[in-house]
């Protein structure tokens, strides 16, 4: 999960240094998580980089070959169709996601007699790892084995995850099945921060219960929506374990999006430059899409958001 | 931390000010009532048939009505399970997950204090910019790069190869929910310790560390259960099965048994077990380091 908006260090505190002696250096403290970080995080961030001007194969020498391995993936029609697959996934799951996530948030928010009993189930796709989901999926869509097979019920024993059509919708489902849980998490915190004071000035002037959710609840969500956004967006195009035990990108390349591909070509057909190029595309087409929604949302999406309470 | 999961029961009644709009808003709201139902049954249907196919014998599996529990309820599948080196795998997963969370929460823990209490310094500073940086740094996009460093440093195939990135991508996020706590201790407090003679090292340990609890909590879970579900990285770092951690196992398991289903299942629950039995006796640290703060 990554996020991309993240809150600047406003309010400082108060020196603390105010009295007599300078305070030492803390910095040292920083050290042992800065180096952890440098050395597995950034360097192979500047390694990816690098590695896309080579040619390697992931087990002999490295050669450096300037824009080899660039021309290759541009002119490699899995390219186009990868970002295909994964601005459709992206779509489908974010127009699923969204509207299911608000109306669970805003329902959890509430206080019906159900909430509590329904909302210890609700959550549960969040403990599992995406490979035990989509192994039960296979299973379970399994056209021979599966239940609409032992249901004997026709549409449900469809070919789910052989057809390229049917395949991208089920990923999409399965996608939304693990996640709409975390964001119907933020969507509830969000909820309840709204003051109450702005639905009785509502009621007073006569709004009903649909006129109070897009007049008041859906304004009031405005910069959650951009956040929640952000991480579905950012997050699909990274997606891989779920894709990878479902379809294996599959049937033929109709759910291999991008993250598919560099996996693809780097650890199947040990071309580790053009998979280097490719994630270099996702890291700067995730940073993209995260500054526009950012850009989207008119300013920083941590801010308050209680504007004309 | 999170609102996410405070209860507020009663009565309500209907005063005039107060909660009274936020009840009558929920007692109308059929529609997200209608899809929490709806939900609920999207969720649960797989969970329950789950539990009961790994109940079954193959051939009994193919006989019945599958939404239906077996008469006769068998552990045949979850023997089997165990007999295919689970235990292994589970221990391994627990020496990952604890290898990485727990130096992961405490570097995470020191930076944050030196970030918060020292923040005038620029080299403070700009680590605290480089941790915000690398929130979006997504892990996929630097396996290559960290699949030739492990093999540089010695350690492809070791679980170690799978604790040092873990860590290190932990490290952002855990580094921001930290931070956003520490900064409410109220800065007197470090004041009066520090008058009775109190090192950093001893404010951070005495005063910052019972104080910071609850976020420390919330970053533990939300770690270990990332790190325990992580598919990516032993895909790419390990080789032998004996290094296999429990994702990566069941998906193997499901490639060799692809057609005996209550054998795949019963792996599959075999596995979520532990973490569910954790969700039973801690729901709602669980459910509130599950968002990490998001909901904040």
């Amino acid at each position: 999960m990554t996020s991309v908006a993240p809150p600047i260090l406003q309010s400082a505190p108060p020196p603390t240094a105010s009295r007599g002696r300078r305070q030492r250096s803390l910095s040292w403290l920083a050290l042992p998580a800065l180096a952890f970080f440098v050395l597995f995080g950034l360097v192979p961030l500047v390694g990816v980089l690098l590695l896309s001007f080579t040619t390697w194969d992931g087990i002999g020498t490295i050669h450096p070959s300037g824009l080899t391995s660039w021309r290759e993936v541009l002119s490699n029609p899995g390219l186009p169709h990868a970002l295909q697959v994964t601005f459709l996934i992206m779509a489908l799951s974010w127009l699923f996601q969204t509207p299911m996530s608000i109306l669970l948030g805003v329902f959890l928010a509430g206080r019906q007699r159900y909430r509590g009993f329904l909302s210890v189930f609700l959550f549960i796709p969040l403990l599992l790892s995406s490979a035990a989901i989509a192994i039960t999926y296979k299973a379970l869509l399994d056209p021979n084995f599966g239940l609409g097979a032992g249901l004997h019920l026709d549409f449900l024993s469809q070919d789910w995850l052989g057809q390229p059509n049917l395949a991208v919708a089920t990923v999409v489902f399965v996608v939304s099945w693990q996640f709409i849980p975390f964001h119907t998490l933020i969507y509830q915190g969000a909820v309840r921060q709204i003051p109450e004071s702005m639905y009785e000035a509502a009621q007073i002037d006569g709004a009903g219960r649909v006129r109070q959710f897009f007049s008041i609840t859906l304004p009031q969500l405005k910069y959650t929506i951009i956040t929640s956004s952000t991480l579905m967006v950012v997050g699909s195009v990274t997606f891989f374990d779920i894709i990878f035990v479902l379809t294996q990108g599959g049937p033929a390349d109709a759910t291999t999006n991008l993250a598919l591909l560099m996996y693809k070509l780097g650890f199947q057909a040990n071309l580790m430059g053009p998979a280097s190029a490719i994630a270099v595309i996702i890291v700067l087409l995730g940073l993209a899409l995260a500054l526009l929604l950012r850009r989207l949302g008119g300013r920083d999406t941590t801010a308050s958001q209680l504007e004309g309470a | 931390m999170t609102t996410a999961t405070v209860e507020t029961r009663g009565e309500t009644r209907k005063t005039k000010s107060g909660s009274s709009t936020v009840w009558r808003l929920a007692r109308l709201n059929w529609l997200g009532g209608g899809a929490a139902w709806v939900w609920f049954v999207i969720v649960m249907l797989p969970i329950y048939w789950i539990v009961i196919t790994s109940l079954k014998t193959q051939e009994n599996y193919y006989a019945t009505n599958p939404l239906v529990p077996p008469s006769n309820p068998t552990l045949e599948n979850y023997r089997l399970v165990l007999r295919s080196d689970f235990v292994r795998y589970f221990v391994n997963s627990v020496i990952v997950t604890v290898g990485a969370v727990v130096p992961a929460v405490v570097v995470s823990f020191m930076a944050a204090y030196a970030i918060i209490r020292d923040h005038r310094r620029w080299f403070l500073r700009g680590t605290n910019s480089m941790f915000l940086m690398g929130l979006a740094i997504p892990l996929q996009a630097t396996i290559i790069p960290l699949y030739l460093l492990i093999i540089k440093l010695q350690l492809y195939d070791t679980l170690l190869a799978l604790i040092l990135p873990s860590i290190a991508f932990a490290i952002p996020l855990s580094v921001l929910v930290l931070t956003n706590f520490i900064r409410d201790v109220p800065a007197e407090l470090f004041d009066s310790m520090r008058v009775d003679g109190a090192s950093e090292w001893a404010m951070l340990w005495r005063l910052a560390f019972p104080l910071t609890k609850p976020a420390l909590l919330t970053v533990t879970i939300y770690n270990a259960l990332t790190i325990w579900n992580g598919f990516l990285l032993p895909l790419v770092l390990t080789q032998t099965p004996n290094k296999r951690t429990l994702p990566l196992a069941l998906w193997t398991f499901q490639g060799q048994y692809s057609v005996n289903i209550p054998a795949v299942l019963a792996s599959v629950l075999l596995t979520t077990l532990p973490i569910l039995l954790l969700y039973i006796i801690g729901r709602r640290q669980m459910v509130s380091g599950l968002s990490a703060g998001f909901s904040k």
